[in-house]
């Protein structure tokens, strides 16, 4: 906990402050137009501290209480967290008790900062990966708050401002589609998705597609491996 | 709802959350070898994913309907455009959501 430290995570941080506070706002914005006070959205931006999820959310606050369902969207918007963890596992070792936190704060972009950014001579890896950490879930906090008191003191139309969550995804997606040469599994995500809602309907269809998504992938292992280890390793994180 | 079922629902969701972070290090503790069959998983499923995510986003747009999900696909088209030129995430996703804000309001509205 030094300054040394504070001073090296924090240009790591500066994209990601842009894009929460956006979003975070966006998200506060929306949360406000359902009549929810800034306690409200300070509250789910420190506990929940999931993007997309907390879109999801703001209708699940509005409508009939259904915890089944909740517990539901949460795995199936979130399971991909899962894959986030997997590859961390070598980095967080030895982290004591920061590992706690820092595994809790593993969003998406927390995730692709402490894929790439290193800490610099003199400075301890693992205090480096919290303060960025730490960081983020600031930005996102502080969006949020400022979203909401905004929407809550300036009366706006704030209807498509849920567009956020899907440019996100886009451009997620597009960072992703860059990184790699297979573009196999992203397509087996959009076209297995859209058959499901197509044949699934609205409800189910999210759970049909992580089960074909899961099934394509698990038969398409021989392949990509057979079709020469160089396609499968070029397949990276993002 | 109540604002105790506010609460609940936020709290589930904040601890199935935590969950999905917490569980590849509550299955593979840190002295243990994590199998080939779930680095592949690992390696492939993100991508797969956000696919997935994308899609789910557009769920309850209809094609057969006026505006016939235009305002959709012309603010995803300009999202991918303005992030493969510019790469800057502050201009995708806040242009994309004012111009989608824009479209529904004004031009469809």
């Amino acid at each position: 906990m030094n300054k040394k430290t504070i001073k090296a995570a924090f240009p790591h941080t500066l994209p990601v402050f842009m894009g929460y506070l956006f979003l975070g706002i966006a998200f506060g914005v929306l949360l406000a137009s359902k009549g929810f006070h800034v306690g409200w959205a300070i509250l789910m931006s420190v506990t929940i501290y999931a993007g997309s999820m907390q879109f999801v959310a703001v209708s699940y606050v509005v409508a009939p209480f259904q915890p089944l369902s909740v517990v539901l969207i949460t795995l199936m918007v979130n399971a991909r967290h899962i894959f986030y963890g997997l590859s961390m596992l070598e980095k967080f070792k030895g982290c004591g008790k920061l590992k706690y936190y820092m595994i809790f704060g593993l969003t998406d972009e927390t995730y692709s900062l402490l894929c790439s950014a290193e800490p610099p001579e003199g400075v301890e890896r693992k205090w480096f990966m919290f303060w960025i950490t730490l960081f983020d879930h600031c930005y996102w906090i502080l969006g949020g708050a400022i979203g909401c008191l905004a929407g809550t003191l300036i009366r706006f139309d704030s209807t498509g401002i849920d567009f956020a969550m899907t440019a996100l995804f886009i451009v997620i997606m597009v960072e992703q589609w860059e990184s790699t040469t297979n573009h196999l599994p992203v397509l087996i995500g959009i076209g297995s998705t859209i058959l499901c809602r197509v044949f699934a309907g609205e409800q189910w269809f999210i759970i049909a597609s992580m089960a074909v998504i899961l099934l394509s992938l698990i038969l398409l292992r021989p392949f990509f491996e057979r079709k020469g280890k160089k396609v499968f390793e070029e397949v990276q994180q993002p | 709802m109540t604002t105790i079922q506010v609460l609940l629902t936020i709290m589930i969701m904040a601890a199935v959350t935590l969950l999905t972070r917490a569980f590849p290090f509550l299955v593979f503790p840190e002295n243990k070898k994590t199998p080939e069959f779930v680095l592949y998983l690992g390696k492939v499923l993100p991508f797969a994913i956000i696919g997935m995510l994308v899609i789910y986003c557009f769920k309850s747009v209809s094609l057969f309907q006026a505006p016939f999900a235009l305002p959709e696909l012309i603010a995803a088209v300009f999202v991918i455009a303005i992030h493969k030129w510019k790469h800057n995430l502050l201009l995708s996703i806040g242009g994309g959501t004012v111009l989608y804000m824009f479209l529904v309001q004004v031009v469809f509205g």
